[in-house]
């Protein structure tokens, strides 16, 4: 069962529950937790865990071989991304503006752009009992996350075929690095907090579940500050709110020097019990 | 004129509340862009008119003209981003998987795929409460944010603060260290990073900071609630030194940030409590850094 952690807002916890859920569930079931904000990822530090493989992740694109290449410009015509450029007598390529689509390699009449790996990050795998942890990291300067997030949710189906819970970390907003997150999501748990801010990025990210056809449930985080609008708004949508998180200033310093806060503050573990039995409820109704 | 950026490499550090006091005290000396265009906010606290608003159009996507489709599957064998679905025999595109690259109609014997502009979202010119205006947009859901749309709202910033003789643009940068970053950053005179003094805030600001030496950018921190970490906040004041960025401000940790934002405001107008001195004091101090 693969359960999607996201949020429209940056900074609502999306990674708080993320890194206190998978370590609650792995007290008692193996799970896998999986970091696909690779732009800022940040579920590591709030995990103690050992390294069990790492392996850098490439993405292809298109290198010029000027003896091969008679300069007749279909490439620079079939690029839609202007990552090809034809500049006098010689051709320029442009890695952070390519896809790796292969039309400018693969329509070339004289195989002048062979296609090359370049790196674009590194995937890491932890390990510590129950708990998988798998995190890749955009190299800066690296603009496209997409292909990124994409082969580490690969990895993850490679490794762990079996039916286990997997827990994926998206990347905040509803543009394509969330949408390729959520995509193979069962079940996606939305974070928000009770703000103006929170509830606007909350029905963006609701707009974009029911546009994926998704499941989707809400998590409100710092419960008791702003006002009610974002509860109203689950009760107008019949979304079901799986947990409220209070706002505790205890809670964010537990969570500013990287601890687990479940284990330290008795009423979050009693919401992540919440979540938890949800999922579980969830993934027998999945499996009759 | 000057361009000024804010950013946060993390989310939820006070980012836009923080930009939206900005633009409050710079009042109509400053045009502002929400270049955070995935998740804008900034018009929630800036009372915008949607004076001017117009469709913006990026990229393509592929579409199969049915009658003309033979099936032969050569768009599906040359596609590599899995956009073309076989139900039935009958070709279609997934549009949220389509990266318009175009190869698909490249190759097609029978010329049955075209290429449609995509429209990726709206963009907007606002007269807003500061007696300024703002330029702000909306992308649409699933849609590439490619930095194209972060590009065309700063230009339009610049453009109209060129026209009316504008001392200052204040820009909401987006979150990360993607494109629309890349794009929110370049041309910038001066960098105000927000952080906070958690393990998460120190990680993407160092982070986001690789970034900006990239740009060879001058740069200035605001610490927001500060006193929530001692530690963690003395670590972020000696990466500062390390890395000669101006430390414009520690805000405290306060809610009424919160509460200021439940009534549509922004600090400064909010209250004079200390938090808005504070960020009195931080507009002084950014202004002096870009003499």
């Amino acid at each position: 069962m693969n359960i999607a952690i996201a949020s429209g807002k940056g900074g609502t916890g999306k990674t708080t529950v993320s890194v206190n859920l998978a370590s609650y569930l792995a007290e008692n079931d193996k799970v896998v937790l999986t970091d696909l904000d690779v732009e800022e990822p940040n579920s590591k530090l709030f995990l103690e865990t050992e390294l069990f493989h790492k392996e850098d992740k490439f993405k292809m694109i298109p290198e010029w071989i000027e003896d091969k290449c008679t300069l007749c410009g279909i490439c620079q015509k079939v690029c839609n991304y202007h990552a090809v450029i034809q500049l006098g007598p010689s051709i320029l390529v442009f890695p952070e503006l390519c896809h790796s689509c292969y039309a400018c390699s693969e329509l070339c009449p004289t195989d002048a752009l062979p296609m090359i790996p370049v790196k674009m990050g590194e995937l890491s795998h932890y390990i510590n009992d129950n708990l998988n942890f798998v995190e890749s990291r955009l190299e800066i300067g690296q603009e496209q996350a997409v292909p990124l997030i994409a082969q580490t949710i690969d990895y993850v189906h490679d490794k762990f075929p079996e039916d286990i819970i997997k827990i994926y970390d998206s990347p905040p907003g509803t543009s394509c690095p969330v949408i390729e997150a959520t995509k193979d999501a069962d079940f996606v748990i939305l974070v928000t907090e009770p703000t103006p801010f929170g509830l606007h990025d909350l029905k963006l990210a609701v707009e974009t579940m029911k546009e994926l056809k998704k499941e989707f449930g809400v998590v409100v985080n710092r419960h008791g500050i702003g006002n009610d609008n974002v509860f109203d708004y689950c009760t107008q949508e019949n979304i079901p709110v799986l947990a409220k998180i209070p706002n505790s200033r205890r809670i964010a310093e537990i969570y500013s020097s990287g601890r687990l806060v479940y284990k330290e503050v008795p009423e979050f573990k009693e919401q992540m019990e919440s979540i938890k039995n949800f999922i579980l409820k969830i993934k027998k109704e999945a499996a009759e | 004129m000057k361009e000024i950026v804010v950013i946060s490499g993390k989310g939820g550090t006070g980012k836009t509340s923080v930009t939206a006091s900005l633009a409050v005290l710079g009042g109509k000396d400053v045009i502002v862009a929400d270049c955070d265009v995935d998740a804008a906010d900034m018009h929630l606290l800036m009372q915008p008119d949607f004076e001017k608003s117009e469709d913006f159009f990026s990229g393509e996507l592929a579409y199969i003209h049915q009658d003309e489709c033979i099936q032969c599957g050569k768009c599906d064998d040359v596609c590599r981003f899995n956009a073309v679905l076989i139900n039935d025999g009958k070709y279609t595109i997934d549009p949220l998987s389509c990266e318009g690259c175009g190869y698909c109609a490249r190759v097609c014997p029978t010329k049955a795929i075209e290429n449609k502009d995509l429209n990726v979202g709206k963009w907007y010119v606002s007269n807003i409460k500061t007696g300024s205006i703002m330029v702000h947009a909306k992308l649409g859901i699933g849609a590439d944010n490619s930095g194209k749309l972060v590009a065309k709202v700063k230009n339009e910033a610049k453009e109209l603060a060129k026209e009316q003789n504008k001392d200052y643009i204040i820009i909401d940068g987006s979150p990360g260290v993607g494109c629309p970053v890349v794009s929110s950053l370049s041309g910038a005179h001066f960098v105000v990073l927000v952080t906070e003094p958690t393990v998460s805030g120190l990680h993407d600001l160092k982070r986001v900071y690789e970034l900006v030496k990239k740009f060879n950018l001058k740069a200035g921190c605001i610490i927001n609630k500060a006193d929530l970490n001692s530690q963690k906040a003395s670590e972020i004041n000696e990466f500062l030194k390390e890395e000669n960025i101006v430390h414009i401000a520690n805000l405290p940790y306060d809610e009424s940030f919160t509460k200021a934002m439940t009534l549509g405001q922004t600090i400064v107008e909010y209250s004079d409590n200390n938090l808005a001195k504070l960020l009195t004091e931080s507009w002084v101090k950014i202004k002096q850094s870009l003499i």
